[in-house]
Parts: C-alpha cells; structure tokens; sequence
C-alpha cells in the first residue's frame, strides 16, 4: 500500500479537498477538542508533516447505530476529512472493497503498519459457545478482534456495545457478549460509549490520537476525559429547576410544558458521563433533555439493567417485582417494626406471667411455713419479728 | 453482699418491708463517646430524613426556579449532615484507640472464639423467651456487639465510603474526594447502582434503628442494669448484686 509514506494532507488533497478547507477543518477541530483556535497551525503542521496514521474499523455484535452516527458528524467537512482519514483501509459497512479482498487488506495492514494502526471497535465479541454467534467473514468476531488488536497500538471501544455491552449484554446476555476491555487487556482501549457516540465526540477523540499521536487523558474506566468527565445533569440547562425543587411530575403537565427537571420522570441524567447537555445532537440542534424526554443513560455500563427509564428509583427485580430500594425497604421495616411491637407484647405478659409466678410460689411458700408454724408451736411461746 | 434494711434509709414513710440493696456502677462510656453517640443519632435521624426526599422528591414548587431552592437546600444539609457524620465517625475510631476498653467493643467481633458465640446464642434464648433471669453485662452483650458490629459498623463504613463517592461526582474528577472514594466506581461503574445501594442502606439503619431503640428501652427495663441513663451519664448501675 503506498499509503504508508503519505502525509494526511496528501491523502486528504488526493480526496479532492481544497486547502482552504482542510485549514478550516484544523480551526474546528481544535475548538472543538478545547484546545482554541490558537492550537489550529499545530494541528495543520501536524496533519501536512506526519505519515497517515491508518484505522482499522472493525464491527462486530452491533447495529451500527455507531457508525451512523459517525457520518452524520456536524460539519460535512469534519466527516470528509475523517474519512479520508480512515476510510481507505478497512470498514466493512463503507469500504468500496468486498468480499475476500476487503479480508486481504486487514492481513496487509496489519504487516506493512505493525503497531502502528488504530483498531476502531464497533461492538463487541460474544464469546459463547465458542464465538458463534457473530461470524463476519465466516470467523468468530472475537479471533477477528484478539488477532488485529495483537498489532494494533490503541484500541477504540466506540460506543456502549464496544464499551461496556449495551443491549446484547442486558440480562439475561444469552450470547455472553462481552466489552472489547475483556477481551482485549495488553493494549490501551480508549472507551467512546453512547449508543450512539456523538458524532463531534468520535471525530474529536479519532483527530486527537491522528493528529497528536498520542492517547487523550482518560478517566478511570477508559473514557477521554474531554468529552466524558462531566455529568449530563452537571451542565444541564433545566438544573436550576432541579435545585429549586420544580419536576414535571406526569407527562403533558404544566411543569413539562415549562421545562421543569426531568428527575422524577427517571432522568438518569445525574449518573450518565457524556457530552449531551453540551456538545448537543444533530449540529448542536438539540438532546434528548431539550426535547422533554429524560436521560435514559445510554453511555453508562449495563443502562439496560438500570431502569425502569422512567422511574427514578432502580427496579430490583428479581428480588422483588417491580420493586425499588424502598419498597424492599419499606417492606422490612415494616416487618421489623411489626416483630418489635409482638415481642414487646409477649415480654409485657411473659413478666406478669414470671411476676404471678413468683408472687403464688411465695405465697404458696408462706402457707406452707404458715401450715407448719401452726402444726408445730414454738417451744418458747414468743413471735418470731424477722424474717 | 451487704443487705441493708429500710431503716437504713432513714425515710419518712419507710416500712420494715422496703430493704434495699446497695447498688453499684460502673464508668463505661467516657465523655467524648457519649456526645458522639447523639451527634450520631441526630445526623442518622437528619440523613434518612434528607436522604429519602433526594430519592422522592417533595411535590413541585410553583413559581420562578430562582425563587427557591428546595432540592438545593434538602441536598446541602444532607451533605452537611454526612460531613458531620464522617468527620464524627473518624474521631469516634480515635477514641477507640485512646478510650477505654469498652470503647472498643464496637469495632470487634471476637469471630473465633466459641464461648463469645455460646453468649450469642445465649441471649438469643433470653430473647427468645426462654429464660427468666437475663444475665449482667458491663458492656454490650455479645448479641447487641453482633449487631452493632455487622450493621452499625460495616454500615457507616459503607454509607460514608458510597456517600463521599456520589459526592465527588459532583465535585469532579480532580477533588480530593474522587481521589480518595473514586474506586467505589471500580467496583460499581455506573454510578446509578452507587445510588441504590446507598439508598438500600439507609433502609438497613432504619431498620437498626428500630431495632436499636427498641431493644435499649427494654433492656432498660427488663434487664438487671441500666441502659439509656448510661449513654447520658456514662454510669452502668445495677439493678442487683447478685452473681450471675
Ligand atoms: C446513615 C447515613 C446516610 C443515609 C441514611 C443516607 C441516605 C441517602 C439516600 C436515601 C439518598 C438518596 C439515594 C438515591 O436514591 O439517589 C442519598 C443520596 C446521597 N447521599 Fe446520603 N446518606 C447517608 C450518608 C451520606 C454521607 C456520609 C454522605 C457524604 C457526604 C452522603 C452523600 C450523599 C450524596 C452525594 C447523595 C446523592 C445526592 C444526589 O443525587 O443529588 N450521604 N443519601
Ligand atoms: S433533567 Fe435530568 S439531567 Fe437535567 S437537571 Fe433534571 S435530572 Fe438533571
Ligand atoms: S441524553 Fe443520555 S440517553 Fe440521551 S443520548 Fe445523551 S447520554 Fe444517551
């Protein structure tokens, strides 16, 4: 492949971009990474200067949601130029090439750009019975996925099927679907979760490692921390209605007409890392949230299981059906309060019941001293005072 | 044993019938343990409180958001509260250190010894009904310890360490507070099961309230020393001098 000399801008001028455009697309990338446009020269002298940097893009157990997402990115511009980027190589759903000689190009990377590539993982290998359950290729996607990772120099997990399961790993996972990070444990998997990702996000990270040839900061569980270190309710815009206690409490009500928080609705918003509430969807046009529906948590682990989406409270089924945390605790307390009141009952009459007891044996015990006195009369005829 | 009579007391309307018995106390809980103990209790009391409206929310307020704060102010004494708390439960671990010997019973379950858990079973039967006469303890006896080890104990460790978590997303990444309970997130990483299992437990300390309260009024009463005075004076009387 004569790609491995090529600088981006080569490939990117022989895609039939202009200049002009390619500076513009150096101007919006660095914003939109939070770098400022300062950082836009850096990123052209990057991107003229550097050989092409291929991506692999692989699909495994998804819908590929990830990938439409993908190329419905803000800018047409921002989607040429990536994919100018990464396009040439390998992606199953975009590539031109077909059949065995798309399966070559994986083997041809994979020698000629040893630990160079990028492996971009679109959902995830389930593992049972052996792999069977998704054979692109006619092979199991996990032999796929282990033997390009083998080679690869960074790993992206995109979206919550890559990431960390999504849908097909919802209990019961019949498939054992199983996040790329399982699977994958020698190299760095950069997680991109959302299902989908935002567009501006994939791109933004993808730009980032080709232009800086190096990893973005990460949060703990693998996510760059540009993009996916805030809350959705840390910069919600209804969050002074969540503060001041204002909730739409019933679809259609007032409060949902005035743009009341979401929380009582089952908004998951306080507990879902991702760039809605700022970046937005569809150019910025709007989310989920703005559209006056909550956050269902698609970017966190196992979402699916964390539901219902519109109960605040999580169902804890199946140890109790359609139960919260409080109806299993409610439901003890109320046990343990009923289990205080009886036994309090049976000590007040178990004491009486000692205290009778007590009271008739020494009663009895008197009598009977009393019986034996009066049988046997004291030989010196005086009382006896105490006892 | 000395058995005085009612003479001894010297008072008006003493009869030859009222003898008494010389009582004894005992010094058990120091000072800085008792104000602990009712710090604790007011700030559980306030926790649960807070803590159930965060997780049910009161009814809408009407008018401009910038008119109230409601939600905000519910979650600023939570959080207030739960400082109070921690910062309590880590000086009530010092005392363990320095205090007396019973006040460190709270944080030992002697697991592998047979006869503390013959005492356990025990006063089981004494709750159970099973026995007229319950026996003397200066400290706790070995069925409270079980319970106040494995359910008041683990369970501030718990609450504080999933509490401090939840708060530190909200005081971010680089805080102080995700530095030190950030790997709560290890184990849980979507924080939505953080917040059930923090909300499960304050069901267990409701519980263990009841429990708790329920049991120390009893035993006051019931038992053959007293109970709820001590926590206020320190002093364990006894109610006889009888041996065991
Ligand atoms: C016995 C002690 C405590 C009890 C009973 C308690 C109870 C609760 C409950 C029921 C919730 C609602 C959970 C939900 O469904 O989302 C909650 C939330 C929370 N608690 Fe606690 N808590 C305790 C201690 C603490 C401590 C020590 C802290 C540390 C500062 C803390 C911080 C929080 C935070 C940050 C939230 C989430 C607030 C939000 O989502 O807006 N809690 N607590
Ligand atoms: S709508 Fe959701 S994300 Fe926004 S403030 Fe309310 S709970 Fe938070
Ligand atoms: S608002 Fe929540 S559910 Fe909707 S796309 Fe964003 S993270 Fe996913």
């Amino acid at each position: 492949m004569s790609s491995r000399t090529e600088t981006f801008y080569e490939v990117m001028r022989r895609q039939g971009l202009s200049r002009r455009s390619f500076l513009k697309f150096c101007g919006l990338t660095s914003v939109a990474l939070g770098l400022g446009p300062a950082w836009a020269p850096r990123i052209a002298e990057a991107l003229e200067t550097k050989p092409r940097i291929p991506v692999i893009w692989l699909h495994g157990l998804e819908c590929t949601c990830c990938t439409e997402s993908f190329i419905r990115s803000a800018h047409p511009l921002v989607k040429d130029v990536v994919l100018s980027m990464i396009s040439l190589d390998y992606d199953d759903t975009i590539m031109a090439a077909a059949g065995h000689q798309a399966e070559a190009i994986l083997e041809e990377v994979r020698e000629t750009h040893k630990g160079e590539y990028i492996l971009a993982v679109e959902g995830n290998p389930p593992l049972k019975d052996g792999g069977v359950y998704c054979l692109p290729g006619g092979r199991p996607f996990v032999d796929k996925l282990t033997e390009m990772a083998a080679d690869a120099r960074a790993v992206i997990a995109w979206g919550s099927c890559a990431s960390w399961g999504c849908v097909q790993a919802a209990k019961p996972n019949p498939t054992q679907a199983t996040p790329v990070h399982q699977v994958v444990t020698d190299k760095p998997v950069i997680k991109v979760p959302g299902c989908p990702p935002i567009a501006e996000v994939m791109t933004g990270v993808l730009t980032y490692m080709l232009t800086f040839e190096r990893l973005p900061q990460l949060d703990r569980h693998g996510r760059p921390k540009m993009f996916y270190a805030q809350r959705i309710h840390d910069k919600c815009y209804r969050r002074p209605h969540f503060d001041a206690g204002q909730y739409v409490e019933s679809w259609d009500d007032e409060g949902a007409r005035k743009g009341y928080c979401l929380y009582k609705m089952g908004c998951k918003g306080p507990t879902t890392y991702n760039a809605c509430s700022t970046v937005g969807w569809n150019e910025g046009v709007s989310f989920p949230i703005q559209s006056g529906h909550g956050c269902i948590g698609c970017s966190e682990d196992a979402f699916w299981d964390k539901g219902p989406f519109y109960e605040r409270l999580t169902s804890l089924e199946p140890l109790a059906a359609e139960g919260t945390a409080d109806t299993v605790g409610a439901t003890l307390a109320a046990l343990a309060g009923g289990a205080v009141a009886a036994h309090a009952g049976v000590s007040i009459v178990k004491t009486a019941a000692d205290k009778r007891d007590r009271r008739n044996a020494r009663a009895a015990a008197q009598a009977e001293a009393d019986r034996a006195a009066r049988a046997r009369p004291p030989a010196d005829g005086s009382d006896r005072t105490d006892t | 044993m000395t058995i005085h009579t009612g003479r001894d007391i010297h008072a008006a309307d003493v009869t030859p019938e009222d003898a008494s018995i010389e009582r004894t106390s005992i010094y058990v809980y120091e000072a800085p343990l008792r104000v602990w103990h009712w710090v604790t209790a007011v700030t559980i009391t306030v926790l649960v409180v807070t803590g159930f409206f965060i997780g049910t929310p009161l009814p809408s307020v009407p008018g401009e958001a910038s008119d109230s704060a409601l939600m905000g102010t519910i979650r600023f004494i939570h959080f207030t509260a739960g400082y109070v708390l921690a910062i309590a439960w880590l000086l009530r671990i010092y005392w363990a250190v320095v205090g007396n010997h019973h006040s460190r019973q709270l944080f030992k379950l002697p697991f592998w010894r047979r006869d503390y858990w013959g005492g356990v079973l025990w006063e089981a039967s004494w709750y159970a009904f099973m026995r007229t006469e319950p026996k003397k303890y200066v400290g706790h006896n070995p069925l409270a310890q079980f319970v106040m080890f494995t359910v008041f104990t683990l369970g501030m460790f718990f609450m504080i360490i999933t509490g401090f978590a939840l708060y530190a997303e909200g005081t971010g990444l680089d805080s102080w507070q995700y530095w030190l309970f950030g790997w709560v997130f290890d184990i849980f990483p979507n924080s939505q099961s953080v917040h059930t299992w923090h909300h499960l437990g304050m069901w267990a300390f409701v519980i263990y309230t009841i429990l708790h309260v329920y049991a120390a009024v009893r035993e006051d009463i019931m038992s053959r020393q007293s109970m709820i005075s001590t926590m206020i004076s320190g002093e364990r009387m006894f109610k006889d001098n009888r041996d065991d």
